[in-house]
C-alpha cells in the first residue's frame, strides 16, 4: 500500500532578526529533519512536549507556515512547491482542525457561513446546494441545523470544537491534521469531542494526523504514534509498542512521566534545550540518562529496529 | 487520622454581578489533616479556584464570603478577618502557588529580591541572613547554581523553573499548609513530573498539609492522601483518595473517570460522554445540580440530596448507596485499577 502522506526531510526554521537593520542572526529550527508516512484510513498520532515542533510540522504539510526544505508528498503530488493555485485544489482533501475553538471561529461570522466558506471558495455557487451541505455535515457532527443560523459565541467550547470539525469535514477531505482538538475542552467535554472524532473517522474514511501532548489520548485515538524532540523525530511504532516497549529513553521518559500510573519513574533532569542551538549529536543527549560519548558526535538517524519500530538513539540498536 | 489544620463548613462565596448573584462556591464542607494532601478536583466553573481563594482571603468585591461560612485554620477563624489580620497569617503559616507562576513574580525586581522580601515580610531577620536563605531555599527546590540564578529576572527562566521559585517563596516561612492552585497545569509533562515529586519530596521534609487544585484525575492519583470532588459550587464526593479513585459512590465522579482515556485502552471501547453541560452558576438546578445529565437520575432527584457517609466516603447522592455503580467493562476497570497504584 502506498501512503497517502509521505514527509521527507522536511525543515521548517523561522529567522531570529535583532538589531536596528534587523539582521538574521540565527535561525530557530522548528521542525528540522522530519520524515513520515501516513497510510490511508490510518491514524498517525503525533506527540511531544510544547517547542518540540509538533504543531509546525502539522501546520507545515498544509502549508500554513511555509516550510523551508524538504518535500510533503500527499497523493503523489509533491505539495511543498505547488504553486497557489494548484495548492488550493489540493486543500479541498487536506484540512485541519484547531485547538482554540474561540480564537479559529471568526466572531461575526454565522456558523452557517463559516461552514459553508469552503464550499463556496471550492466553486459550490448555487445557494440552495451549500446550505444543503451545511446542514448535513452539522448533523454529522451532532450540532442542531438552527446552528447556522447563530454566531459562535452562543455555543459551549465542546460545541465551538464541532463547529471547526464541521469546517474542516464540510468537503469531504482524504487527511485532517487535528492540532491539540481536545487540549483546551474540560475533561466531560473532551470525550465526546474524541468519540466524535473517531465516529467521523469510520463514516467518512478519514486518515487523521493527531497531534497532541497528552499521551493517554494520543495512544487511544492513534494506530501509530511518533514521538517528537526538539524538531526531531525520535521514535515512531505502533501504538501499542510505544506503550508497551518504548525505544528511546525519551519515549520512556514521557510515559513514565504520565501521571497516575504505576511504573518505574524516569524524572528527567534539566529543561529542553532551546531551538536555536540545539545540542551537537542527539538533541536528547543533554538530558539523557544514558548518554554516552558517541551521543554528542554523531547525530542518531530513524533506523528500523527488529521490533519493527524506527528509533533514533545510538543505544536501542 | 491527624489532626485537622484547615475546616471549612458550609463555605459560600458569591460574586454580585449585573446579571445576578453569581453562587461559585455553595456550601463547601472540606478538611485537610496536618502533613496530608487533600486534592480538590473539578471542571471549570466548579467553584474550587473560589474555595481557595476563600481560604486564602483573596476573594474581592464583587465577590464576598457569606454570613454562617466559617473556615478554620489552625484554631483561628478567618471568616471577618481584617484584611491586616490576614497579610499575617497569609504567606506565614498559610502559602499558596499558582497555576501561572510568571503573573505571581514582578517582572521588573530579581528572583532573589522577591525571595528575599518574602522572608523578611515575616521574620525579623537582617538583609544578608535572608539573602542567605533565599540560596539555601533556591537549592532545596532544585535551581541550579542559585547564587547565580538570585539577580535572574522571571522572564529569564523557563516555566518550570519559575514555578519553583513560587514554591520556594511559599515554603520560605515553613506554612503550615501549603495551597496549590493546579501549579502543574501550565507545565509540559516532564517538568509536571519534576515539580510534583518535588511537591511530595518537599512535604515529606518538612511535613506542611497541601490543599490542591486540580482538574487532572491522573495528578489527584498522583497526590492526594484525600480528594474531594466539586460540581456546581458543592463538594459531591469527598474520602481517602484511593477509595474514591476506585470505588467512586457519585455518579459524577464515576462518570469522569470513565471519560479520560487511560494508556493503554482499548480503542473499540468509546469513552464515557457526560451529556449536555455544566448549568449556570447563576441558577443552579433546584434539586441535585447533577441530574439532568446524570444516567441514574430519577425523580427523587428533584429534591436536594442530602451528603451521606457510606464507610469512608461521603456522598451527596441520593441513589441508594449499596447499590453496584460502575457499569464500565474489564478492561476499564482494570486501567481505573491502574490509576490507583
Amino acid at each position: 500500500m502506498t501512503a497517502l502522506l509521505s514527509v521527507r526531510g522536511l525543515k521548517t526554521h523561522f529567522p531570529v532578526r535583532a538589531g536596528a537593520l534587523r539582521r538574521t542572526v540565527g535561525q530557530i529550527r522548528a521542525v528540522d529533519g522530519v520524515d513520515l508516512d501516513i497510510m490511508p484510513g490510518e491514524t498517525l498520532g503525533l506527540v511531544g512536549e510544547s517547542g518540540c515542533g509538533k504543531s509546525t510540522l502539522g501546520r507545515s504539510i498544509l502549508r500554513l507556515i511555509e516550510p523551508t526544505a524538504g518535500q510533503v508528498i500527499f497523493d503523489g503530488i509533491d505539495v511543498a512547491t505547488l504553486d497557489a493555485r494548484r495548492m488550493k485544489a489540493i486543500r479541498r482533501d487536506l484540512q485541519i482542525i484547531f485547538q482554540d475553538p474561540v480564537g479559529s471561529l471568526n466572531p461575526r461570522m454565522h456558523v452557517g457561513d463559516i461552514v459553508g466558506e469552503g464550499l463556496h471558495a471550492n466553486g459550490v455557487r448555487s445557494r440552495a446546494e451549500r446550505d444543503h451541505r451545511i446542514k448535513e455535515i452539522l448533523a454529522a457532527v451532532g450540532l442542531d441545523a438552527s446552528a447556522a443560523g447563530r454566531f459562535p459565541h452562543e455555543f459551549s467550547g465542546g460545541q465551538r470544537q464541532r463547529i471547526g470539525i464541521a469546517r474542516a469535514l464540510v468537503l469531504r477531505p482524504k487527511l485532517i491534521v487535528a492540532d491539540e482538538p481536545v487540549s483546551a475542552l474540560d475533561v466531560s467535554v473532551q470525550s465526546q469531542v474524541l468519540n466524535l472524532l473517531a465516529a467521523l473517522r469510520q463514516q467518512f474514511s478519514l486518515t487523521y494526523l493527531f497531534v497532541a501532548h497528552d499521551l493517554a489520548v494520543v495512544d487511544y485515538m492513534s494506530d501509530r504514534v511518533a514521538v517528537m524532540y526538539l524538531g526531531r523525530v525520535v521514535e515512531v511504532g505502533t501504538a501499542r509498542q510505544i506503550r508497551t516497549n518504548p525505544l528511546h529513553p525519551y519515549t520512556r521518559a514521557l510515559l513514565s512521566a504520565v501521571p497516575g500510573r504505576e511504573r518505574q519513574r524516569i524524572v528527567l533532569s534539566g529543561e529542553v534545550p532551546s531551538p536555536l542551538t540545539p545540542p551537537s549529536g542527539c538533541r536528547f543527549r543533554t538530558r539523557c540518562p544514558m548518554a554516552q560519548e558517541i551521543c554528542a558526535r554523531v547525530e542518531p538517524a530513524l533506523d528500523a529496529h527488529p521490533s519493527g519500530a524506527r528509533v533514533a538513539c545510538h543505544l536501542s540498536h | 487520622m491527624t489532626e485537622p489544620v484547615l475546616e471549612i463548613r458550609d463555605l459560600r462565596t458569591y460574586f454580585h454581578t449585573i446579571r445576578g448573584v453569581y453562587r461559585a462556591v455553595d456550601g463547601v464542607d472540606l478538611t485537610v489533616r496536618a502533613g496530608r494532601t487533600l486534592c480538590v478536583v473539578g471542571e471549570s466553573g466548579s467553584g474550587k479556584s473560589a474555595t481557595a481563594l476563600s481560604v486564602m482571603g483573596l476573594i474581592e468585591a464583587p465577590g464576598e464570603i457569606q454570613p454562617g461560612s466559617r473556615i478554620r485554620f489552625d484554631g483561628q477563624e478567618l471568616v471577618g478577618l481584617s484584611d491586616r489580620e490576614h497579610r499575617r497569617i497569609r504567606g506565614r503559616d498559610l502559602s499558596m502557588i499558582f497555576q501561572e507562576p510568571m503573573t505571581s513574580l514582578d517582572p521588573v525586581y530579581p528572583v532573589g529580591h522577591q525571595i528575599v522580601e518574602a522572608i523578611r515580610a515575616h521574620q525579623p531577620v537582617s538583609r544578608k541572613a535572608a539573602l542567605n536563605r533565599a540560596v539555601e531555599l533556591m537549592a532545596l527546590v532544585g535551581i541550579p547554581s542559585p547564587e547565580r540564578r538570585l539577580w535572574d529576572y522571571p522572564h529569564h527562566l523557563s516555566g518550570g523553573m519559575r514555578q519553583r521559585v513560587m514554591i520556594s517563596i511559599a515554603l520560605s516561612s515553613h506554612p503550615k499548609l501549603l495551597v496549590a492552585d493546579e501549579p502543574t497545569t501550565a507545565l509540559d509533562v516532564t517538568i509536571q513530573a519534576q515539580i510534583l515529586e518535588l511537591m511530595r519530596d518537599l512535604q515529606k521534609k518538612m511535613g506542611m498539609a497541601i490543599m490542591m487544585i486540580t482538574h487532572d484525575l491522573g495528578v489527584v492519583a498522583e497526590m492526594a492522601d484525600d480528594v474531594a470532588v466539586m460540581y456546581a459550587g458543592q463538594i459531591v464526593e469527598s474520602g481517602i483518595a484511593e477509595e474514591v479513585l476506585t470505588n467512586p459512590r457519585h455518579p459524577y465522579t464515576e462518570a469522569l473517570l470513565h471519560a479520560v482515556p487511560v494508556l493503554g485502552m482499548s480503542r473499540d471501547e468509546p469513552l464515557r460522554v457526560i451529556p449536555g453541560v455544566v448549568p449556570s452558576p447563576l441558577e443552579w438546578p433546584a434539586g441535585c445540580r447533577f441530574a439532568a445529565r446524570c444516567r441514574y437520575a430519577h425523580e427523587r432527584c428533584a429534591e436536594p440530596p442530602p451528603t451521606a457517609t457510606v464507610g469512608r466516603h461521603q456522598t451527596r447522592c441520593w441513589l441508594p448507596v449499596d447499590r453496584s455503580i460502575g457499569t464500565g467493562s474489564a478492561t476499564r476497570t482494570a486501567a481505573a485499577g491502574e490509576v490507583n497504584r
